[in-house]
């Protein structure tokens, strides 16, 4: 399996503050990563790095295997970027825009470049702004161009970077299926979001950072097991028998919660309160939830942050 | 290439959608120069034998023209870029700085060359232009939008917002090519300012220009031609150095 993008000990340090103190990861091909944290965590800094915008102090970063320094044209060739900002270009129409964009990398404009481009267009609900300037179309259809900027020349690994930040509901599920079926076909995607519920949905493995240091990276499913629980709520007619109370978590009002690590724990603490006389009037189980995650691992004392900076 | 290629026509409908601003403006305004100081000056001593003040006043213009412009296109297209963050889109691709370099240099010597060729075109018109040279005609008109757009260049990747790109223009460009021989001949100037005048790469590119169309000129022709060239050189060399190191562009 190929590394698609491999981040080495990169460091970036401004006058004042460090943006990156270190960070190292590897995405393998084909995965579908996210990359979360609060903001100023480092984020943007760093796929700025792997998009050659920014130069690391120290470090190295690498996509496809070619080093995004002294191998940058293929390196960029691989990468396909949607920046956070909404920019564009005033002076063109959403059409010229995408050929320009597919002609800086290279590529001819060929009856196939075109049907490509169509193609784009329709799958990000573009196709009737084609031929309309880029200043009459609204936030959220510039950020789609954005989107089809970064796909025109069809690179391997797609970056997006908090590609959903204020845009509705329904583009947000028309993008995240055309990014699955992108993924699907083998293109490996970085995704940054503040959507958590979006990452949890989406992504294999997840790296968290914290001021500039990656402070967890493992699966999806690890994440949530190791740090989050499922949680049983009944709420009770009368109030819970005392012998039950140790074992609760969490009470408000009627309802009672209790942690469990699995489904099968379920069934004895029902059995449990039967038995003490609880009479059950309504009851949920809940998922784990990366929001619950995200928020323990970023209130981890900052000394267990440097431990985990190293982790891959 | 198609990279390179891409980014020359981008460059090139940037000015070309936006010509009654970029090439017609400038056009108007020299016709307007011509008009007046043509009437103001009519009957004053004329700076080379057998030509009149009219016919020694359009190739300055036309050249002052071509050197703001050129000038213009490159800064302009940068700054504006940089301001409005589209400049990412040229960023983002695997473009070299040399594909940069030439790009934005060749765009913007063809706005020069057309807005000289508009302010020629006018001045025939009005009256007869002889063409002594069209090969120094020509070598000038290329040497003076290139070495413009290459300064350019650097006031585009150094300012931080319009202002400074305007008083770059103000405050260097503009002075340099009133004191440049435009409306006059440098030989019409007390002593100290006419040494003033050979420290100033735009009074070559005027003089020579001026030779190709009447064979006379304040300094001899090769003189002006390695000024100029060494002064295009130099710029350039200044440009290209800027791209690479990725200056205020990838920091």
């Amino acid at each position: 399996m190929t590394i698609a993008i491999d981040v080495e000990g990169v460091e970036k340090r401004y006058a004042s503050f460090t943006a990156l103190a270190g960070v190292s990861l590897r995405v393998e091909e084909g995965e579908f990563f996210a990359l979360l944290g609060p903001n100023g965590a480092g984020k943007t800094t760093l796929i700025s790095c792997l998009a050659g915008l920014t130069r690391a102090n120290a470090g190295s970063l690498r996509v496809m295997g070619h080093d995004v320094v002294t191998d940058y044209q293929a390196a960029r060739l691989a990468l396909g970027i949607v920046p956070q900002e909404i920019v564009f270009d005033p002076f063109f129409s959403v059409r010229e825009t995408l050929r320009f964009q597919a002609g800086y990398f290279g590529i001819a404009r060929t009856a196939a470049l075109d049907a490509w481009i169509d193609e784009l267009l329709a799958k990000l609900s573009l196709t009737d702004k084609a031929d309309k300037n880029m200043r009459q179309l609204s936030g959220g259809m510039k950020r789609r161009v954005l989107v089809a900027q970064a796909l025109v020349h069809r690179p391997p690994v797609i970056v997006l970077d908090e590609p959903t930040a204020g845009v509705d509901v329904e583009l947000r599920q028309t993008l995240w299926s055309f990014i699955r079926e992108l993924n699907a076909q083998g293109h490996t995607i970085l995704l940054t979001t503040h959507y958590l519920e979006e990452a949890q949905q989406l992504c294999s493995r997840i790296a968290m950072m914290k001021q500039g240091r990656i402070v967890a990276l493992d699966t999806t499913e690890h994440l949530l097991n190791a740090f989050s629980e499922r949680v049983l709520r009944v709420k009770l007619e009368r109030d819970l028998p005392d012998t039950l109370v140790p074992l609760r978590s969490k009470q408000q009002g009627a309802w009672h919660q209790f942690e469990i690590h699995d489904y099968s724990e379920v069934e004895s603490l029902l059995a449990r309160l039967r038995e003490s006389g609880a009479v059950i009037s309504n009851l949920e189980v809940t998922e784990p939830e990366l929001e619950a995650v995200f928020v323990k691992i970023m209130h981890q004392d900052q000394g267990q942050d440097q431990d985990q900076g190293a982790t891959r | 290439m198609i990279g390179f290629q891409t980014l020359l026509r981008k460059e090139i409908l940037r000015f070309w959608k936006v010509a009654f601003q970029t090439v017609a403006a400038p056009v108007l305004t020299s016709l307007l120069y011509l008009l007046i100081f043509a009437h103001v000056m009519s009957g004053s001593n004329a700076a080379f034998p057998g030509v009149t003040y009219e016919q020694f006043l359009i190739p300055g213009l036309a050249m002052m023209t071509m050197l703001q412009n050129a000038f213009a296109n490159t800064s302009s297209s940068l700054i504006q870029s940089k301001i409005t963050g589209n400049i990412l889109f040229i960023l983002l691709p695997p473009l070299s700085h040399w594909n940069f370099y030439f790009a934005y240099v060749i765009a913007a010597t063809v706005r020069g060359l057309t807005v000289g060729l508009g302010v020629f075109l006018v001045g025939v018109f009005m009256t007869h232009i002889p063409v002594h040279n069209v090969a120094w005609v020509l070598a000038f008109a290329f040497l003076g939008s290139a070495m413009l757009a290459a300064l350019g260049i650097i006031a585009g990747l150094w300012a931080d917002k319009f202002d400074q790109i305007a008083a770059f223009q103000n405050f260097i460009i503009m002075p340099l090519t009133f004191l440049s021989g435009v409306f006059y001949s440098i030989k019409s100037l007390p002593g100290f300012w006419q040494t003033l005048s050979h420290l100033n790469p735009f009074f070559y590119m005027i003089d020579g220009f001026r030779y190709g169309f009447f064979g006379t000129s304040d300094v001899p022709i090769w003189l002006s031609f390695s000024a100029a060239l060494g002064a295009f050189a130099g710029l350039s060399a200044g440009a290209v150095w800027l791209l690479k190191s990725g200056y205020k562009l990838r920091q």
